[in-house]
C-alpha cells in the first residue's frame, strides 16, 4: 500500500511525566477506533493519564527522548526519527536522545494497523505525527514561558532547546519550562513548519545509535542477561527437524543431559530444546541427542524437482494481473519476437546476529527481550502460547543484528518457540539459533522461475511484453492473506512486474502460485527482489534485439514517468554512460520503482578469461521524495547494492531430499569487502512527501550487473546467482 | 580454573578449557561487545586480540587463551577515545552495529602494522569481516581517515 494513502488518525494528549518534565503522547483512543470520528466527542479529558504511550518526554534535565516505535536494525530510524520532532521542537540536537517505544497500539503503524517496522514506510508513516508531537510540545513550553513572564505568547519564540522573549532577552530552558509546560492546556493544532525554515531536516545528521555501536555498549537480544532472574536464566539450543514439517518421532536425551552444564531437555512441537546455563553446553548436549524424525510430507523435496514444475507452469498464463491491449493479436503483428526465461533461488537473511529470544515467563506475566520488526504479532502470539492476555506480555525491543524481513514474521516463529521452551523448562531462557540453524531456518525469499515474450516492431521498439511468474505466495496462509490476495493474485508476488513503468503498448502480466513445504517470507524488497531483475535484464535484451542503445530506449519509454526519467539521467550522466571504457570493462544500466521511490544504476564491471566477474563501479541516482536525513538515504543505497550484489553474485538456497544444502558463511556466502565495489550515491532534490528507502536500493543491482556481464561477453544471465552461471571465455 | 589476562585485568574462570573463548567473553566475563555470528571463523564477528593478533574468538580454545593478553573492543579504549572509533563516529559506518566490533577490532590490527594502507591492504587485512548491511565502503573510508589521525598525532 502507498504511503500517500494514508490516513491519520493521530490524537495529541499531553501530561505530566512520572518524575517530572513534559510528555506528549499521540494515541488512539477507543471512540476513534469505533469509527472514522475525527474529533474527540464533548468532555473528553486533555490531560492523559501516565500510559506507555508517549512519543516525546522533556525532562527537567533539558533531555528530549524521543521514544520511536520503529526497530532500529541499521537504516537509521533512531535517528531520523527523532530529527522530526526536533525540527518541530526546535530543540539542541545534542540534547536528543532515543527510547525504544514499548507495545501499545499508540505506535501502530497507520495503514498496517499493527507496530511493526517494514516496506521502508518508517519515515513516511511518522512524517506527519512525529512533527505534530514536537510542535505540541514547542507550543506548551512557549505558553508555560509566557504564562511565568507574563507576556503574550506571540511574542516569544522557540530556538535551540530554549524560549526566548527577543524583546528582553530573557531565556528559559526547555527543561525548566517542563513542568509547567506539563500544565498548560494544549493546542487543538499546530502549525507545521515551511520546509524552506527547516534547520534539522535535510541536513546529513551523524546517527545516535553510533558511539554504541563502536564501543561494544549496544544491546542487541543476543546480548541480553535478564537482570535478577531467579533462577538465573538458562541458554537454550532447538534440535529442529531436518525437513520443514518434520516431527519427533523419539528422542535419547541420556547423553546430552550428561553433559556437564546441561540442566535439562524437553521436547516442544518444533524438536528437541537442550537447556544448560551456556551456549557451549548446550551445543554440546544438543550434538549428542538421539532423535528420530517423521519428515512429514515434504521429505521429497528437491530444487531439481521444483524447478521442472516451475517451468512446465510458465509455458502457459496463470491469473491476469494486468493486460493492456492486445497482446496476442499484437505478437502476430511483430517483426520480431523474443523469448526468455528467467531463474531465481530461494535466498536467506542472514542477518549478522542469528536469530534468538529471552524469555521470563511466570504465572502472571511474561516479559520478552528480542529484536523484532512486528512487536504486535509477536505479543499476541506469545500471549497465546503462554495462556496468558497481550497485555500481560511485555516485550522489549533491543537493537537488530540486521532484519531484512526475516525479523518480521506472521508465523512469529522465533518468539513462540521461545515461550514454549519456557513454558516447559519452567526458567527464564535465551534460545539462540546457530548459525547453521538461522540458515536451514526457513522463511526464504521464494524461488521464481519467469517467462517472457516480447514483440517488437520495424522501428525495433517494444510493442509487446508478456510475463509470466512462477513462485510461491508469501500472503497466502498469513493474517496478511485478505489484504495482500486480490483475486488469487498475491499482491507481493507481481509487484515491480504488474505496474511496469514502461510505455509499450500490449502488455500481460500473470501469476502461477504453486504451493510448496518451503516457508517463505519478505526479503528486503520482497517481489520487487526478483521482478526486478527479471524484468530489467528482459527489457535490456529487447533493446539489443532492436538495435536500441538500452539507456536511450528506457528515456525513450520513460516519457510519461517524469521522475524515473530523471533518475535514469542522472545515473547515466553520473554513471558516464556511451563514455569509453578501458579494454574488458563495460556497463550496464537497470531503473527500479519501489517503496514509492526511484531508483536507478549503472553498473561497471568487468569478465576475466576463467569467468570470475568483478564489479568495480556501482552509480545509484534515487528519488525518494522529501529527503529527512541525506547520509542515510546513501546509506541505504549503499547497503541494497551489496545486498543486491549477494544475491546477484552469490545467493542461493537449494533443497535435496526436502533438506537445506547450505548451512554457514562457507556455502551461504556473503560479499566481502575486497569484492565491494567503488558505490556512488546522488540524490535527486525533491519536495514530494517522503518515500521509501530500506529496500528501494536492492532491486536494480542485480539486473545492472547481468546487463553489465552482457555488455562485456555477449552473455545473457538469466540465471540467479552469477557465480553458478559458466562466463569462461 | 584457567588464568586470563583481559584488557588488562587478571581473571581467573572455572570453565571447561574446550570452550571457545568466545562464550567465556561473553557469558562468564559479560564482555558482550564481541559477537558470536558464525561458530567456524567465517565472518569475523568475533573478533579480539590475542597478544596484538586479530584472531576469531569463536574457534580459539579458552585454555589457548590462558596467560595471553586478550584485548576485547570494550577495552579499546575507555571513552571512544580509539583513532578507529573516532573515524567511525566521523564517517558513520555502522548500519545495524552487529558486525562492526569485529570490523574495529581487525583494522586495529591492520594499522599497529600498516600506518598508511592502501586499498588493497585494507581489503586484505578485512576480508575476513563479513557485514551484511553492507558499510564495505565506509569501512575503507574510517580505516584511511583513522590511520590520517593516527599519524598526524604521532
Amino acid at each position: 500500500m502507498s504511503a500517500t494513502e494514508m490516513k491519520r488518525r493521530d490524537f495529541l494528549k499531553t501530561g505530566a511525566a512520572l518524575g517530572g518534565g513534559l510528555l506528549i503522547s499521540l494515541y488512539v483512543p477507543e471512540w476513534a477506533l469505533a469509527g472514522s470520528i475525527t474529533e474527540a466527542p464533548p468532555g473528553t479529558p486533555n490531560i492523559a493519564p501516565f500510559k506507555p504511550n508517549a512519543f516525546v518526554r522533556i525532562g527537567t534535565d533539558n533531555l528530549v527522548t524521543v521514544i520511536v516505535n520503529k526497530s532500529e536494525m541499521g537504516q537509521g530510524v533512531y535517528t531520523s526519527l527523532p530529527m522530526l520532532v526536533a525540527e518541530e521542537l526546535e530543540a539542541d540536537w545534542t540534547k536528543v536522545r532515543y527510547e525504544p517505544a514499548p507495545v501499545d497500539a499508540a505506535y501502530n503503524h497507520p495503514v498496517f494497523g499493527i507496530q511493526m517496522t517494514g516496506g521502508s514506510t518508517s519515515t513516511a508513516s511518522e512524517w506527519d505525527r512525529l512533527r505534530q508531537a514536537g510542535a505540541t510540545a514547542r507550543v506548551m513550553l512557549i505558553g508555560a514561558a509566557a504564562k511565568n513572564w507574563k507576556v503574550d505568547p506571540a511574542s516569544l519564540l522557540a530556538e535551540n532547546g530554549f524560549v526566548i522573549n527577543p524583546a528582553t532577552g530573557t531565556r528559559a530552558s526547555f527543561g525548566s519550562l517542563a513542568d509547567s509546560a506539563a500544565k498548560m492546556t494544549p493546542p487543538k493544532d499546530v502549525q507545521l513548519k515551511d520546509p524552506k525554515d527547516f534547520k534539522i531536516i535535510g541536513k546529513p545528521t551523524r546517527r545516535l545509535d553510533t558511539p554504541d555501536k563502536v564501543n561494544g555498549a549496544a544491546q542487541f537480544g543476543l546480548d541480553v542477561a535478564i537482570p535478577g532472574a531467579i533462577p538465573g536464566m538458562m541458554t537454550v539450543l532447538i534440535a529442529r527437524a531436518p525437513v520443514f514439517g518434520g516431527k519427533v518421532l523419539s528422542f535419547n536425551a541420556d547423553k546430552a543431559k550428561a553433559v556437564p552444564g546441561v540442566k535439562d531437555v524437553v521436547q516442544i512441537p518444533s524438536g528437541v530444546a537442550v537447556i544448560a546455563n551456556g551456549f557451549w553446553p548446550a551445543k554440546q548436549g544438543r550434538d549428542k541427542l538421539e532423535i528420530t524424525w517423521d519428515d512429514g510430507p515434504n521429505a521429497g523435496l528437491s530444487t531439481t524437482g521444483m524447478r521442472e514444475q516451475f517451468a512446465a507452469l510458465a509455458q502457459k498464463p496463470g491469473l491476469i494481473a494486468r493486460k493492456v491491449g492486445d497482446p496476442v493479436k499484437a505478437l502476430t503483428g511483430a517483426v520480431k519476437t523474443i523469448t526468455a526465461e528467467y531463474e531465481m533461488p530461494y535466498l536467506a537473511h542472514a542477518a549478522m546476529e542469528p536469530l534468538n529470544c529471552v524469555v521470563d515467563l511466570r504465572s502472571d506475566r511474561c516479559e520478552i527481550w528480542t529484536g523484532t520488526q512486528f512487536q504486535t504479532g509477536d505479543r499476541a502470539a506469545a500471549a497465546a502460547t503462554a495462556g496468558l492476555k497481550p497485555d500481560q506480555v511485555e516485550i522489549h525491543t533491543t537493537m537488530l543484528g540486521g532484519g531484512f524481513g526475516r525479523r518480521a514474521n506472521p508465523a512469529n516463529d522465533f518468539v513462540i518457540e521461545a515461550v514454549q521452551v519456557a513454558k516447559a523448562a519452567r526458567v527464564p531462557v535465551k534460545v539462540v539459533w546457530t548459525r547453521e540453524d538461522d540458515t536451514r531456518g526457513g522463511y526464504y525469499r521464494p524461488m521464481w522461475y519467469d517467462r517472457f515474450v516480447g514483440g517488437i516492431d520495424e522501428k525495433g521498439n517494444p510493442v509487446v511484453w508478456t510475463h509470466t511468474i512462477v513462485g510461491q505466495s508469501i500472503m497466502a496462509g498469513t493474517p496478511f492473506e485478505a489484504f495482500g490476495i486480490k483475486n488469487g493474485i498475491d499482491g507481493a508476488s507481481v509487484e515491480g512486474a504488474a505496474d511496469l513503468l514502461y510505455g509499450i503498448p500490449n502488455v500481460q502480466v500473470d501469476l502461477h502460485t504453486p504451493k510448496i513445504g518451503v516457508p517463505v517470507l519478505w526479503w528486503r524488497s520482497v517481489g520487487h527482489s526478483h521482478n526486478g531483475f527479471a524484468v530489467e535484464a528482459f527489457f535490456d535484451e529487447l533493446a539489443h534485439a532492436g538495435g536500441k542503445d538500452p539507456y536511450e530506449l528506457r528515456r525513450a519509454l520513460l516519457a510519461s514517468q517524469p521522475r524515473m526519467r530523471a533518475v535514469l539521467e542522472l545515473a547515466a550522466q553520473k554513471g558516464d554512460w556511451g563514455k569509453r571504457l578501458p579494454p574488458g570493462r563495460a556497463r550496464g544500466i537497470a531503473t527500479h520503482f519501489s517503496f514509492e521511490s526511484y531508483v536507478a544504476q549503472v553498473a561497471e564491471v568487468s569478465v576475466d578469461k576463467q569467468g570470475a566477474v568483478r564489479v568495480h563501479r556501482m552509480v545509484c541516482a534515487v528519488d525518494c521524495g522529501r529527503v529527512v536525513n541525506p547520509d542515510s538515504v546513501k546509506a541505504q543505497m549503499e547497503g541494497g547494492i551489496v545486498f543486491g550484489l549477494t544475491a546477484a553474485l552469490k545467493g542461493e538456497i537449494t533443497l535435496d531430499r526436502g533438506r537445506v544444502q547450505q548451512r554457514n558463511f562457507h556455502d551461504y556466502q556473503m560479499l566481502r569487502i575486497n569484492e565491494s565495489p567503488q558505490i556512488e550515491v546522488y540524490i535527486v532534490p525533491s519536495t514530494e512527501k517522503p518515500t521509501g528507502v530500506g529496500e528501494p536500493g536492492v532491486p536494480p543491482v542485480a539486473p545492472a550487473v547481468a546487463n553489465a556481464i552482457f555488455a562485456a561477453t555477449g552473455k545473457r544471465i538469466r540465471k540467479l546467482p552469477i557465480l553458478k552461471v559458466d562466463l569462461r571465455g | 580454573m584457567i588464568n586470563l589476562k583481559v584488557n588488562g585485568k587478571l581473571l581467573s574462570v572455572d570453565v571447561d578449557p574446550d570452550t571457545p573463548l568466545l562464550w567465556v567473553l561473553r557469558e562468564t566475563l559479560a564482555l558482550t561487545g564481541t559477537k558470536y555470528g558464525c561458530g567456524m571463523a567465517l565472518c569475523g564477528a568475533c573478533t579480539v586480540h590475542l597478544n596484538g593478533e586479530a584472531i576469531r574468538s569463536c574457534v580459539k580454545r579458552v585454555a589457548d587463551a590462558a596467560g595471553k593478553e586478550i584485548t576485547t573492543i570494550e577495552g579499546l579504549s575507555a571513552d571512544l577515545s580509539h583513532p578507529l572509533q573516532k573515524a567511525w563516529i566521523e564517517v558513520d559506518v555502522p548500519q545495524c552495529g552487529y558486525c562492526q566490533s569485529g570490523q574495529i577490532m581487525s583494522a586495529a590490527v591492520l594499522l599497529s602494522e600498516n600506518p598508511a594502507p592502501s586499498d588493497n591492504d585494507i581489503d586484505e587485512a578485512m576480508t575476513g569481516n563479513i557485514c551484511r548491511c553492507g558499510t564495505y565502503s565506509r569501512i575503507r573510508q574510517a580505516i584511511h581517515r583513522a590511520a590520517e589521525m593516527k599519524r598526524s598525532t604521532t
